[in-house]
């Protein structure tokens, strides 16, 4: 009788299910996977090698790069860490703008995740839903910062500037005219926090709307209940954050635990799960997403009834006004320092950890006092989850790699960075 | 300082007392300094002991320290940084242990303390040729197959040292030597302390 050998089998890296450009290498016994080893590094750009030949200002654009469905989370953490080490203090009202921004960001992530989980997983009606109001979220970004995607808002010491009176409107076209344009553009017909508010106003019920295609739905359980399903402890030892974690019953928030700016006057909660399988990991985003929601509410408040300065007015980290650099000699020079040789940072090191959608994102800077990072490592979420795929898979077929992979959240431009 | 940092350095020096070789705040945040002898014992104490438990590892990255400051280094080249975090006790601790050698760094691994050390230090290997004796899988990670060198040292060029392209001829992909050339738009300068600061000229 022939002896039975396991098969391996190489999946990826050019495969629509690997989010990006993963290869994993497959052993399987039967359809029963014994062993799975991903092989990373096919996105590998070096961008903390990169970053320092760069100065700390040019340096920022690079963390829109790294998760790229997150852009505004990954400079958050940048900044805050560039923040402690000069010690500049940062406006109240940039702190919540960086709140709503962040979950903004919460929101366009999840919803990325349920669209993308629910081609993997075969509801494709999920992705263009998820895309029509990821629309509206890029519209903020882009109202706010000109960029879509790579925002680049963020800076050292505040925002780059502060929320737009108007908003963008659609103009007519052979495509939108009459009543049509009319009602696209009722939204966009005030402030740019009109706007967002009229967003807050139809997201809940739109959750609602996902939940009643994908919660109960019986192919959606029967393909992730009991799947990929980890423990608290062993998420820790295999250094799992963020929803990895809460989907086993640890409320684990950073947000919460750490908090960073204005998250403490913030009234929120964090939902968490029992199982710690793929089911419950999709629960947890779900519930975050309102969680976001009530979050955003609270900080559109605030910011109508608090104007104030959105960026320090320390020249030695943050550009001075247009108009007061043509009248005063001062500022110019401070322009022109800030724009040759950049900031300065003093001698130190320091690790800030934000709550990214994916987990906790870290930022770990060397500074040696000069205008360029001396070392900058990033700590992403996703790079801890992958390496604990190779335990998850273990015992579970082919086609609930693909599961897997999608309820653990990838994005490899964080990965591979 | 906090009441809470007071209380985790204190645990610290009654725990691991003499394998602490540096232990000092900044910016809030608790760096310790562990001699490459002590470090895999002092790094299981840290995990185990209820008074410090910390669970889980964050981080774990190399960093070579052969130009900092442009030169001011005088301490060994090539450092081992952990980022360890405790959930029991919600406090954050940055451990830091130098490889004797600088030409054949080497450091004992952790990855029986923590697993998730595993891809991290393939990637202090990968990128800085730091070696973890204990380590049952050590391969490169993050850079192509077949790459020679280490590529996060500070004397491996920003620009590499091989280009790759497509060769009609042989229809294939080949490599070459590297046709970029180096420039440095801003250089790097470390000012005096107090530079810049009004009555300092």
């Amino acid at each position: 009788m022939a002896s039975i050998q396991n098969y391996t089998l190489n999946f990826g890296p050019q495969h629509p299910a690997t989010h990006g450009v993963l290869r994993l290498v497959l052993e399987l016994d039967g359809e029963v996977i014994t062993r799975a080893d991903p092989h990373i590094g096919l996105l590998h750009r070096a961008t903390e090698k990169l970053v320092e030949t760069k100065t700390w200002a040019q340096a920022l654009p690079y963390m829109d790069r790294l998760d790229y469905l997150a852009t505004i989370c990954n400079e958050h953490a940048y900044c805050l860490a560039v923040e402690r080490l000069l010690g500049v203090d940062v406006p109240v009202r940039a702190q919540y703008i960086r709140v709503m921004f962040d979950e903004i960001t919460r929101i366009l992530s999840h919803l990325m995740f349920i669209g993308s989980h629910g081609l993997d997983v075969g509801a494709m009606s999920m992705m263009l839903y998820a895309c029509r109001e990821r629309e509206d979220l890029l519209d903020c970004y882009e109202a706010v910062s000109g960029s879509r995607w790579h925002t680049a808002y963020y800076r050292p010491g505040g925002v780059y500037r502060d929320l737009p009176d108007a908003m963008p409107q659609y103009k007519e076209s052979k495509w939108k005219n009459g009543a049509r344009l009319k009602r696209l553009n009722e939204a966009r017909s005030g402030s740019f926090l009109d706007f967002l508010q009229d967003f807050v106003n139809r997201f809940p019920k739109i959750i609602d709307d996902y939940e009643t295609l994908l919660t109960d739905n019986r192919i959606w359980k029967q393909r992730l209940i009991g799947v990929g399903a980890i423990s608290s402890e062993r998420a820790l030892q295999l250094g799992c954050t963020g929803v990895m974690l809460r989907a086993g019953g640890l409320a684990w928030d950073l947000r919460k635990k750490q908090p960073y700016a204005v998250y403490d006057r913030l009234d929120f909660d964090v939902p968490v799960g029992t199982a710690g399988d793929c089911y419950d990991r999709y629960l947890v985003r779900v519930n975050e997403m309102r969680q976001s929601t009530r979050i955003i509410q609270q900080c559109i408040d605030w910011l109508r009834a608090n104007p104030g300065p959105v960026i320090s007015d320390n020249h030695k980290v943050a550009l001075p006004r247009r108009a007061d650099m043509r009248s005063n000699m001062e500022e110019l020079i401070h322009h022109f320092k800030l724009c040759s040789e950049g900031i300065h940072v003093p001698e130190g090191q320091v690790y800030s950890a934000i709550e990214h959608p994916k987990g906790e994102f870290g930022v770990y800077v060397v500074s040696d006092g000069a205008n360029k990072p001396y070392r900058l490592k990033i700590r992403s979420a996703a790079y801890a989850h992958l390496s604990a795929v190779d335990e998850l898979v273990r015992g579970h077929m082919i086609a609930d790699v693909v599961a897997i992979i999608g309820s653990i959240d990838i994005v490899f431009g964080e990965i591979d960075r | 300082m906090s009441a809470k940092l007071e209380l985790l350095i204190q645990n610290l020096r009654k725990h691991l007392g003499d394998r602490i070789a540096g232990l000092r705040t900044a910016f809030g945040e608790i760096t310790l300094d562990v001699d490459a002898a002590a470090y895999p014992e002092a790094m299981r104490t840290l995990r185990d002991e209820p008074e410090l438990r910390f669970e889980e590892l964050s981080d774990l990255c190399g960093v070579d320290y052969s130009t900092y400051g442009n030169g001011r280094w005088q301490g060994k080249r090539f450092g081992v940084v952990l980022h360890l975090l405790s959930v029991t006790h919600n406090w954050r601790l940055r451990a830091r242990c130098f490889a004797d050698d600088d030409d054949f760094p080497a450091m004992p691994s952790v990855v029986s303390v923590w697993n998730s050390a595993n891809w991290y230090e393939r990637e202090a290997f990968d990128l800085f040729g730091i070696v973890f004796p204990g380590h049952a899988d050590l391969r490169r990670l993050l850079s192509d197959y077949g790459f020679v060198g280490h590529a996060f040292r500070k004397d491996f060029p920003i620009s590499g040292y091989v280009e790759m392209r497509y060769d009609p001829e042989q229809k294939r992909v080949v490599y070459q030597p590297v046709s970029i050339e180096p420039r440095e738009i801003t250089p790097r300068v470390v000012r005096e302390e107090n530079y810049g600061d009004v009555g300092n000229g």
